[in-house]
């Protein structure tokens, strides 16, 4: 009986997730056709003798860490909030300048003072999230709204953090974040992913916050009536979203050893919601996966790949992306989900009418 | 009688998920009379009127119009059809002249005359008695006089059919009075008007026709000076339902235990007047009184829903504070709200996680309930309270009225609640599952758990309550107990002092 | 009333968010009023010396904040007018052509005896240049040139896009490699940086003595650039030249180069060329690791000074800046010092 509810559970759970893994079949598929070694992946060895994993499947995988991590954050401002926070890119450019401004005020740069600076970057991050929050969830404004000033001035806030236009690091951990850990021939980048993706994991595992925020997002007041804390639930999730934001910043420094204030993960906050979109949560909040957006990521990523492999120039991969996206997300939409069934419905209640007469 | 028929409803079927917002309804507008449409929330009276004006399509029934059928598919319809409605929200453009409101929409052609269009507009004001003038901007008058504008503007467009959808909350005793002389005027040109408010007293000043629904049903339809208010009161609320009334006769409900289990002293919150209120262990009461009366806002204070302003509250004897619903989840109370969509499920969860929400809640972020432990909950809830559900995974929102509430119920039972709020548990379900409900309630109190039931139905607070605390404008006005617990005391106390039509 | 509040707490928020936001250019503004306060302090106290008089000069720019280039820009600018040197500098920054408009109708009013304009747009200035020229106030425009007859200004210093691009091309072709597989990253489309950087390029690959392997904008977005040389590495074409149309791009390329083990620099197989001069992208070039940087400069200030001290005399109105191109096999410390952008 348990097993089978377990399977229910599963195949219902792959509903939401059935565009995007369709998606990403269709990409790989249509890759594989156009360019069948697109997909191999070879061991090169990198400037500093290392020998890493290197092909188009790491280039997708490894290009697609910042924008994963953003998404799992913004899965949950999405489900608690119904809203998204189109700061995250202003906010990553603010962690990562906070990252490198410390790691150059030290006299040299070694583990500790690393983790200090990813620390203080954390802190700065978060207490953004915080502002974004309190705004959201004490003021009830729009979070698009809301997160529209932060997307305004967060860029010129990194550029005072930086004191200049691109302050550079050259340290081999800082180069190691970004890139590869020596021996280790998975680009760091991906190991992150997985480990923050394991840490959310855990958190929705030993703590009821799942439930909390869904039940917020779908329905605030019911919500309220049985002892939830909204305003708290909305805020967290912000300051959650923070610590995304610090985690990609710091890994765009490292992948470049330069902050660039203007250009860190520019417009990555649309991209953070399409993969938000298309890994099937609603935008309007509630019900969420965070398996779903990450899968959104990698989506958006393989497509970027994918055109830039056809030789697409990269000012008209923006119009190609769209179209694509706009194909995924109205094929996930209600409407289309909702004919979809109900022609299935009509599908199964015919054959099992024809089925009927035959006997 | 047949003739001066100017509309007629027929067997009108509205049926929404899970509910039946209509039942076989009839209704019937004479020409030249002011008809009250009445019944307490949820009767059925708006989605009525939405048929009518063609914002909802009925599931079955016939309407016509002077004797021929009629299909009202969108309010452009019920407009051709000569229906108008002027609603309790002004819908005109305050920043036009009262001309342009009146014929705004309206003008086929593209070009228009001002001057003639304002002379037009200048005489029907005048006929129809309307303190405005045509030139005037719709801003500037009174909340009354744009009213009025908006019925003058109904009644050029040739409408037969007037409906008036509580015109008259926002507006003062003069301004109704200026109200209700423009609907006698209206009558006697013979349009047919129809009257929908919560004020008693208004519905006795200007109607001729009361037609009463309740549940979805229609009670009757009755000429106003045959319906004294107190029975009209009696039909809203519902005493004819006699096929509960033999339930509850054998269950012992008055076993109350001595301890107070609550007490609160000038409790108040923004919504809720000052009031004092005690339970005891095991003891079930009810609150009351009129839509609007401060019933569900009493409790909410109780519970801590709203913002509490003042009060001295104790629980088994100790003081405490209960500011916010988790204070008050703390202290061993429950609160099952009043609107069950809004308040109440988490639509897109699962009947399992709604089950397991409050406990949850009560348990904290840090101690979540393991899978396992929330299938075994689940499963005991909805065998106990036979929930009707496809599976415990079965999304809340799916299911019927009457399992959502159980599911609800099922909720706060499960936080093991020394005391129980139950606000309306039984609106918009099933007889059967009401039955259950009830049944749920005096078993519940019998294991010394104390309940506060909210009812529109007097007799299910009848046979369930020991003790009725009576509402009346935000105000406690009474509380009955023992002797005085029957019908006629109740609809006395509901209706109060000036309930002189007798 | 509690919502009163919140909507009062709420504008708050929202006034100093934008007060914050403004600060970038605000900062620099307190800046140089406290300067010219300052002046304006000892010339009250030193008010017998009429004769020391200082040259007003009011300068009309875009934001540091703009860009590395635009900061350099500006440092040059305040250093080279600075109260030593005679100057007394008011400063005005906005990205937006009417607000530029507005602080040069102010410097008109204020009385300077210099106008300096780097215009945020092209258009728009002729009444304002006319009043100035009423007014007796010479009038300079620097780095971007104006649409306005020729006669309301003194002179444009000015830099060639165009030729810059030539400049790194040649430089290019002076390497004689028997052959050109160029990966062409270019940067935001349209912009006069880009369309001058890619023009030079454009005719190698027009007369087939360049190949282009790819050419793609990665709009001076250092992540894009190097997704771009991931892929052409990925489907292993062969290149030998990366021309990158600035500094941070050129980075990303390299990282993509690094992380394939592709070898870089002076001596290696692939060449790779910057621009914008960065400190730190000369000290790369240094180290033999990238090949070139060419520089659009920002240092327009020296000119103009020299001009208005009469110790330069104009005989074309447009003076294209000297533009300097850096080969890593002579590049000195000395010339990171002096030109290098940055820190």
């Amino acid at each position: 009986m348990s097993k089978k509810a377990a399977k229910k559970g599963f195949t219902a759970g792959l509903g939401q997730l059935t565009i995007p893994l369709v998606a990403i079949a269709i990409l790989v598929i249509f890759n594989l056709i156009r360019d069948p070694s697109f997909f191999s992946i070879e061991i090169k060895h990198n400037i500093d003798g290392n020998s890493v994993l290197a092909g188009n499947l790491i280039t997708v995988i490894n290009g697609a860490s910042e924008l994963a991590i953003l998404a799992m954050g913004m899965t949950l401002v999405t489900a608690a909030c119904g809203g998204q926070d189109i700061s995250v890119g202003a906010a990553a450019a603010i962690a990562g300048s906070v990252f490198v401004k410390v790691l150059k005020s030290g006299a040299s740069i070694n583990a500790g003072t690393v983790i200090l600076a990813f620390l203080l970057a954390c802190i700065v991050a978060m207490i953004f999230g915080a502002f974004n929050g309190t705004l959201v969830a004490v003021f009830n404004i729009q979070p698009m709204i809301a997160t529209l000033i932060l997307y305004t001035c967060g860029r010129s806030i990194a550029y005072w953090i930086n004191g200049g236009a691109t302050p550079t690091v050259d340290s081999g951990i800082v180069k190691a974040i970004g890139g590869f850990i020596p021996g280790v021939p998975i680009p760091t980048p991906v190991i992150i992913v997985v480990v923050m993706a394991i840490i959310f994991k855990l958190l929705f595992h030993f703590t009821s916050l799942e439930l909390l925020t869904q039940s917020v997002g779908i329905n605030g007041s019911a919500a309220r009536l049985n002892g939830i804390n909204p305003t708290f639930i909305k805020l967290l999730s912000f300051i959650i979203l923070g610590v995304c934001v610090s985690v990609a910043g710091c890994i765009g420094v490292g992948r470049l050893g330069l902050i660039n204030h203007e250009t860190l993960l520019l417009d990555v906050e649309m991209d953070t919601i399409l993969a938000v979109a298309i890994g099937g949560n609603n935008l309007g909040g509630g019900k969420f996966k965070i398996l779903g957006s990450i899968i959104g990521a990698y989506v958006i990523q393989t497509l970027t790949i994918t055109l830039y492999a056809m030789n697409v120039s990269s000012t008209d991969v923006k119009a190609y992306k769209a179209i694509v996206i706009i194909l995924l997300v109205v094929i996930g939409s209600p409407v289309v989900k909702k004919k979809f069934e109900k022609f299935m419905a009509g599908r199964a209640s015919k054959k099992a009418a024809s089925e009927a007469k035959g006997a | 009688m047949q003739e001066e028929s100017l509309l007629q409803m027929r067997h009108i079927m509205k049926r929404f998920p899970g509910v039946l917002a209509l039942n076989n309804v009839d209704f019937t507008l004479r020409k030249g009379e002011i008809h009250a449409l009445m019944g307490e929330n949820g009767a059925g009276k708006s989605t009525l009127i939405k048929i009518l004006t063609g914002v909802y399509q009925m599931d079955g029934g016939e309407i016509k119009v002077e004797g021929e059928n009629v299909t009202i598919r969108s309010p452009q319809d019920a407009q051709k059809g000569g229906i108008s409605t002027v609603y309790q929200e002004i819908t005109l453009c305050p920043n036009l002249t009262v001309a342009e409101n009146m014929f705004i929409g309206r003008d086929e052609k593209l070009w228009v005359r001002n001057k003639e269009r304002e002379k037009k507009a200048d005489e029907i004001l005048t006929s129809l008695g309307i303190p405005a003038r045509a030139r005037q901007q719709l801003g500037d008058c009174s909340l009354a006089v744009q009213q009025m504008v908006a019925i003058a503007r109904a009644v050029d467009m040739k409408c037969k059919v007037l409906i008036l959808d509580e015109p008259t909350s926002s507006l003062d005793d003069k301004e109704v009075n200026m109200l209700f002389d423009l609907m006698r005027d209206l009558k006697s040109k013979g349009v047919g008007i129809i009257f929908v408010t919560h004020f008693l007293e208004q519905v006795y000043a200007v109607c001729d026709r009361i037609t009463v629904l309740r549940n979805g049903e229609l009670v009757g339809e009755y000429l106003v000076e045959d319906l004294p208010q107190v029975q009209l009161v009696a039909k809203m609320i519902g005493k004819e339902l006699d096929e509960l009334s033999s339930m509850g006769e054998g269950v012992e409900k008055k076993t109350v235990n001595n301890e107070v289990f609550y007490e609160a002293k000038g409790l108040s919150s923004s919504d809720a007047l000052s009031f004092d209120f005690s339970i005891r262990k095991g003891e079930v009461n009810g609150f009351t009184g009129l839509l609007g009366s401060g019933r569900s806002e009493s409790v909410r204070a109780i519970f801590g829903a709203d913002k509490v302003n003042s009060g001295e509250v104790k629980v088994n004897g100790q003081q405490v504070k209960i500011t916010k619903p988790i204070d008050a989840m703390k202290h061993g109370i429950g609160y099952l709200a009043e609107d069950r969509k809004r308040d109440g499920i988490i639509a897109d969860l699962s009947v399992r996680e709604n089950i397991i929400l409050a406990l949850q809640v009560l348990n904290g972020v840090f101690k979540p309930i393991s899978r396992s432990e929330q299938e075994a909950f689940a499963d005991e809830y909805i065998k106990a309270l036979n929930i009707k559900t496809a599976s415990r995974e079965t999304p809340i929102g799916s299911l019927s009225g009457g399992n959502q509430q159980k599911v609800i119920l099922a909720r706060w039972l499960l936080t093991h609640p020394d005391y129980l709020i139950l606000d309306e548990p039984t609106r918009g379900i099933d007889v059967g599952t009401k039955l259950e409900i009830q049944k749920l309630v005096l078993k519940l109190a019998e294991e010394g758990v104390s309940v506060t039931f909210i009812s529109s139905e007097v007799e299910e607070m009848l046979r369930t309550c020991s003790r009725l605390i009576v509402m009346r404008d935000r105000h406690i006005v009474g509380e009955l107990k023992g002797a005085d617990l029957n019908q006629a005391q109740v609809m006395k106390t509901i209706a109060g002092g000036e309930s002189g039509h007798e | 009333m509690k919502k009163r509040f919140n909507v009062l707490l709420l504008a708050a928020i929202l006034v100093l968010s934008f007060a914050l936001s403004a600060c970038s250019s605000s900062s620099s503004d307190n800046k140089s009023t406290e300067a010219t306060k300052g002046t304006e302090a000892t010339k009250s106290t030193e008010a017998p010396k009429p004769a020391d008089k200082l040259i007003k000069v009011g300068v009309v720019n875009n934001p540091p904040s703009e860009s590395g280039y635009r900061e350099a820009n500006v440092k040059d600018m305040e250093a080279v007018f600075s109260k030593d040197n005679g100057y007394e500098l008011k400063t005005a920054y906005s990205l937006k052509n009417d607000e530029q408009l507005q602080a040069a109708q102010g410097f008109i009013t204020d009385g300077v005896e210099y106008l300096l304009i780097s215009a945020a747009e092209t258009t728009g200035w002729d009444e304002v240049l006319k009043k100035a020229k009423e007014a007796g106030i010479k009038v300079y425009l620097f780095d971007r040139m104006i649409d306005v007859s020729e006669d309301l200004y003194e002179a444009a210093v000015v830099s060639d896009m165009a030729k810059e691009g030539d400049t790194a091309v040649q430089w290019l072709l002076d390497q004689k490699l028997d052959e050109y597989n160029v990966i062409h990253i270019q940067g935001a489309m349209g912009s006069d940086a880009q369309i001058g950087r890619t023009g030079a390029l454009d005719k190698q690959f027009e007369s087939g003595k360049m190949n282009k392997v790819v050419q793609q904008t990665a709009t001076w977005d250092e992540a894009e650039a190097k997704k771009i040389v991931e892929t052409v590495i990925n489907s292993g074409k062969d290149f030998n030249v990366i021309y990158a149309e600035n500094d941070g791009m050129a980075k990303g390329a390299v990282a993509a180069l690094d992380e394939a083990g592709i070898k870089h620099g002076v001596g290696e197989k692939v060449i790779v060329m910057g621009f914008d001069c960065n400190k730190w992208a000369l000290r790369e070039l240094l180290a033999q690791k990238w090949n070139y940087d060419g520089q659009c400069s920002p240092f327009q200030a020296q000119i103009i000074s020299d001009i208005i001290q009469g110790k330069k005399t104009v005989t074309d109105k447009k003076i294209i800046n000297e533009e300097k191109g850096f080969d890593a096999k002579t590049l000195t410390q000395a010339d990171i010092d002096t030109y290098g952008l940055g820190e």
